[in-house]
């Protein structure tokens, strides 16, 4: 009798990540579904050869990235990378960072992201988002959503919260662009990072000899203190500049065609005016759409049990959120969009200490956006046919690139 | 229903305040938690218990 195999043998194990089904630009990719089908814990191999373990399920999803006992730093043995490291460069602020530093770094930024400062904006994002919806009325159609519409909220929103010149959007969204792409070239990346980091660093150097009442004025209270070096200021700048518009704008112009393709959804958000239904359909939105979808990455530290199985220290982890937010566990019927479920639960900014920092910031922008673009422009529809919108595969984030309306 | 936080824990995502804003409150200077109301009433008894399964940090205790 031979012996019991351990695991799936190599060649058993799928790539990752996955590609989405044709036709199904909603929807994880069906190998990435199937492998939460066939258990709490798979195996998955990355660009490097490597064969991390896949977490799969809602719970567990949760547990883990909640478990000081893993580590989101790229430099510990195991952790899934999903490209080459760079030695030096790839510390982008606090988000690849363990405590206590992580927790020390965080929490001088995370005053401006409290609820009540965040509602207190509010009423200045509905101007942003009724003047946009204006220009775009008094203009040619069809017109690009990306473009006039989605980028800019989120765009002009976060740069007044850190006092970053609105003028410099082409310079900043190019180079977060290239961040983000998959398919960037090391070197690309590399050279977008240092086009920004330098940018911040300029605009920190200003704000130290002339501070004004936003996030990297203050920042520079903290290097003046001693606390913080002038090179941690800026890459938190280029962290909280990035991750403040990619996420919101993919959320909205993704977030419109999903209900655009859902007329019955669209139909009671549109012709609602309870701010907790708006609340609802965004947390419905953020769990069905779930834009991450390059799965969270962490490095074991110390020997764990997930799911009644012993995973070692030096191991590495991946923890798609995005099927645990369509783990029928955890949501029932997860395939419908349904804006009146109470998806509070999802795990789409993350969970663990790593949360999202800005997930207030972005509900707010997004119930605003969402109760009331449509209900400005009820007839609004796609512009294109389904198939020929280009989403972003290649993106670290999923959404549109384009996505043309009219109405 | 008795509530406990740990300040040291919180990561200050603020989800505590958006499910029971007459229990919990945020920091000015960092957003981290402040318990309100270490006793709420039964009309709240939903709210908090949402506010402990979403937050990030495991910081928020419920005793019945």
């Amino acid at each position: 009798m031979t012996s019991t195999p351990t695991g799936p043998e190599p060649a058993e194990i799928p790539e990752y990540p996955m590609t989405r089904a044709a036709g199904c630009p909603f929807d994880p990719p069906p190998d990435l579904l199937a492998e939460q089908r066939k258990g709490p814990l798979t195996k998955v191999r990355l660009w490097d050869g490597s064969t991390p373990w896949l977490v799969t399920r809602y719970a567990d999803q949760r547990t883990v990235l909640a478990d000081r006992r893993v580590s989101s730093d790229v430099e510990r043995p195991g952790y899934p990378s999903p490209a080459p490291i760079q030695p030096g460069g790839s510390k982008i602020g606090f988000i690849l960072m363990d405590d206590p530093e992580h927790a020390r770094l965080r929490r001088m930024v995370t005053a401006p992201f409290a609820v009540k400062r965040i509602e207190a904006m509010r009423s200045a994002v509905q101007k942003i988002v009724d003047g946009l919806i204006d220009d775009m009325l008094a203009g040619p159609k069809p017109v690009d959503l990306v473009e006039s519409f989605a980028l800019p909220v989120p765009s002009l929103v976060i740069c007044d919260l850190l006092g970053v010149p609105y003028s410099d959007h082409d310079f900043f969204q190019d180079n977060s662009k290239t961040i983000i792409r998959r398919t960037a070239t090391p070197e690309q990346r590399m050279t977008a990072s240092k086009n920004l980091t330098g940018y911040l660093d300029r605009l920190v150097d200003e704000k130290l000899d002339r501070p004004a009442e936003d996030l990297l004025s203050g920042l520079t209270e903290r290097i003046k203190a001693g606390e913080l070096t002038r090179q941690d200021a800026a890459q938190m700048g280029v962290l909280l500049l990035i991750a403040g518009h990619e996420t919101t704008a993919n959320m909205i112009a993704l977030g419109t065609l999903a209900l655009l393709e859902h007329p019955d959804q669209l139909a009671l958000l549109r012709d609602t005016d309870d701010p907790k239904l708006v609340a609802s359909a965004v947390e419905e939105l953020l769990r069905y759409l779930h834009i991450t979808h390059n799965g969270r990455r962490r490095a074991v530290l110390e020997d764990i049990e997930v799911a009644g199985q012993t995973i070692r220290a030096g191991e590495g982890l991946i923890v798609p959120n995005d099927i645990g937010n369509r783990d029928p566990g955890a949501f029932e019927e997860p395939d419908q969009l349904d804006i009146r479920r109470d998806a509070r639960h999802h795990v789409a900014f993350g969970f663990g200490v790593h949360q999202c920092l800005g997930q207030t910031l972005a509900r707010m922008e997004l119930q605003v956006v969402y109760s009331t673009l449509y209900r400005r422009i009820p007839t609004l529809k796609r512009a294109t046919d389904l198939d020929q919108i280009p989403f972003k595969h290649d993106g670290s984030v999923y959404g549109v690139y384009e996505l043309p309306v009219t109405w | 229903m008795r509530v406990t936080i740990d300040q040291e824990k919180c990561v200050a995502s603020g989800q505590c305040v958006t499910s029971a804003a007459d229990v919990f409150d945020q920091r000015d200077e960092d957003g981290v938690v402040v318990l309100l109301n270490e006793h709420p009433p039964a009309e709240l008894a939903a709210d908090v218990r949402q506010a402990a399964v979403v937050c990030p940090a495991l910081a928020i205790q419920i005793e019945d």
